[in-house]
């Protein structure tokens, strides 16, 4: 029963929202995987990210894509539970540590091992509109236990401007969507976390990036 | 075709759409014989192009072939698009988020005033309402910073893509009254009962092939540049044979299409051609300023909307009010 409700929610409301009232360019489709297991590792700007990159992939592969997102965020409620599990399709990842003895990325695992392809965000939560921030680790953690898992870097510009952090309406504007060449866990934390970097960072300079200023930014 | 009933549109409007369609199908056979002859040149392009026209001419055909409500739908879509491409394009401010929604909001507003046919309300709705909401409601939010050229930019914004496409909307409204101060020379019975569709045939017509025209006699004949800070391709040659051009099309098709007689049809041609300059280089202002090639990607071969309604934001507020003065 979820399984259709969830293919008539991207179909009927994500799609159009994503397609035609905000509009995607995305350069370099083709690198995109057909397959799992992989990750998609992306900037995160706007709640419409995780949804936007599983439109990228059709209706025919939406049951193979999952986003890993936090259970203290998208759990806090019996609503918001419902829905992140069942109509967007999660996978549960637990920030909080030290109170639990199993470990966080199990589900995340479970989800690589078969077959699916997740959608990560390093940079673990949506900053200021259209910035980046430090990233994370866990994925370097990820990336070590599933080796042969490849990861593709995607840099997302424009649905921080649509619907940022804080902000309830929508605004439209055109999305930019840029996906690079994927890579694999290179046996250093540090090393893999500098190629992840400079792979966003050599994908942000391809965009054109029209002024977009906050309040702390002066004229 | 029991699918359409296009009995509500002139057999004038038909053949000139069916006109249109066969210069399509030339475009295609042209391009495939391109290919053929010269397997080594890269005509995707060209074929992009081709292919968009297409696209653009089967909706457009389709909304005015269905009903005028049809039309109105897919004008206010073309300026959503446009306003959409125009934001993406320009600096805004995080500040601004909330009047960006209300500036939305105006689309479909001023097209329901092109519905209901309420000119006083569509010919003030965004220059002066809008106008006054939008940066009162950008004061209530109180960023100071940089507000000048947020509320300058918005307004030519909403100007340029919602107010003056609105007018080609709008000529679906337009019906010769008493007061008309020259006599109209209906082209048909359908085209006296529904003259609008004629009308934005005509100005359609126009204002692309007034692009193509000034195109074609700038590669021919052009030498002196008119604008050559703004748009290098433009000549003195392209610009004077294109309106040239223009306006004795214009007296041609406008009495066949239009209730116009030939000397106000003439007049239309002149207006569209130096407007259809007009709107085009005040597009390539913008973007040169902005320092990109294209205003967008959503066209295949062509660029963006705004690449493609420029010389139309001119044309159809000017050829509106023309024959808006005449008639009405």
């Amino acid at each position: 029963m979820s399984r259709a409700l969830r293919f008539a929610f991207f179909l009927l409301v994500v799609r159009p929202v994503i397609l035609i009232i905000l509009g995607l360019n995305v350069r370099r489709r083709h690198l995109l995987p057909q397959n799992g297991p992989a990750i998609i590792a992306a900037n995160h700007n706007s709640h419409l990210d995780a949804i936007t990159l599983m439109t990228l992939f059709g209706m025919s592969q939406l049951h193979q894509v999952s986003p890993v997102a936090a259970v203290d965020y998208f759990h806090r409620n019996r609503l918001m539970k419902w829905f992140s599990n069942e109509i967007i399709g999660i996978i549960p990842l637990n920030r909080r540590i030290g109170t639990q003895r199993d470990d966080p990325l199990e589900p995340v695992s479970k989800a690589l091992a078969a077959g699916k392809i997740l959608i990560l965000f390093p940079e673990g939560t949506r900053g200021e509109p259209e910035e980046l921030q430090e990233f994370r680790t866990g994925i370097a953690h990820l990336a070590k236990r599933h080796p042969d898992v490849p990861i593709i870097p995607v840099f997302m510009y424009g649905l921080g401007k649509s619907l940022p952090r804080g902000e309830g309406i929508l605004v439209p504007f055109f999305c930019d969507v840029f996906i690079g060449q994927d890579f694999r866990w290179n046996g250093s934390r540090e090393a893999f976390m500098q190629i992840l970097s400079s792979r966003m960072s050599s994908l942000a300079d391809e965009c054109r990036k029209p002024d977009w200023e906050t309040e702390d930014s002066s004229a | 075709m029991r699918l359409f009933d296009l009995s509500h549109l002139a057999s004038e409007v038909q053949w000139t759409m069916t006109g249109v369609a066969i210069a399509l199908v030339i475009a295609s056979i042209t391009w495939r014989l391109l290919k053929m002859r010269h397997p080594e040149r890269d005509y995707r392009e060209l074929h992009l192009r081709v292919r968009t026209w297409w696209v653009i001419v089967g909706l457009f055909g389709l909304a005015i072939a269905l009903n005028r409500t049809a039309s109105f739908v897919f004008l206010a879509f073309v300026s959503f698009l446009a306003f959409k491409e125009y934001l993406s394009l320009i600096p805004t401010r995080r500040a601004d988020h909330r009047v960006l929604f209300l500036a939305y909001l105006a689309i479909p507003l001023q097209y329901l005033w092109v519905y209901q046919g309420w000119y006083g309300m569509f010919i003030i709705f965004i220059p002066v309402y809008m106008f006054l909401l939008l940066p009162a409601r950008m004061v209530v939010i109180g960023e100071t910073s940089g507000f000048l050229r947020a509320v300058g930019t918005l307004h030519w914004g909403l100007m340029t893509t919602v107010f003056s496409l609105s007018h080609a909307a709008m000529l679906f409204m337009i019906r010769p009254t008493e007061a008309s101060r020259y006599v109209p020379i209906w082209p048909s019975e359908t085209g006296r009962l529904n003259p609008g569709p004629g009308l934005l045939v005509l100005l359609i017509l126009l204002t692309q092939g007034n692009d193509v025209a000034q195109y074609i006699w700038g590669k021919t004949l052009g030498r002196r540049k008119v604008v050559p800070r703004v748009s290098p391709g433009k000549t003195l040659g392209g610009l004077l044979g294109g309106v040239l051009t223009t306006t004795l099309t214009a007296c041609l098709l406008g009495p066949h299409l239009t209730f116009m007689d030939w000397k106000r049809s003439l007049m239309a041609g002149l207006i569209i051609g130096l407007g259809g300059f007009a709107g085009d280089v005040s597009i390539s202002a913008l973007k040169r300023d902005l320092g990109v090639k294209d205003s967008g990607t959503i066209l295949p071969g062509h660029g963006g909307i705004l690449d493609r309604v420029d010389s139309l934001t001119y044309t159809a507020p000017l050829f509106f009010h023309f024959v808006h003065y005449c008639y009405c």
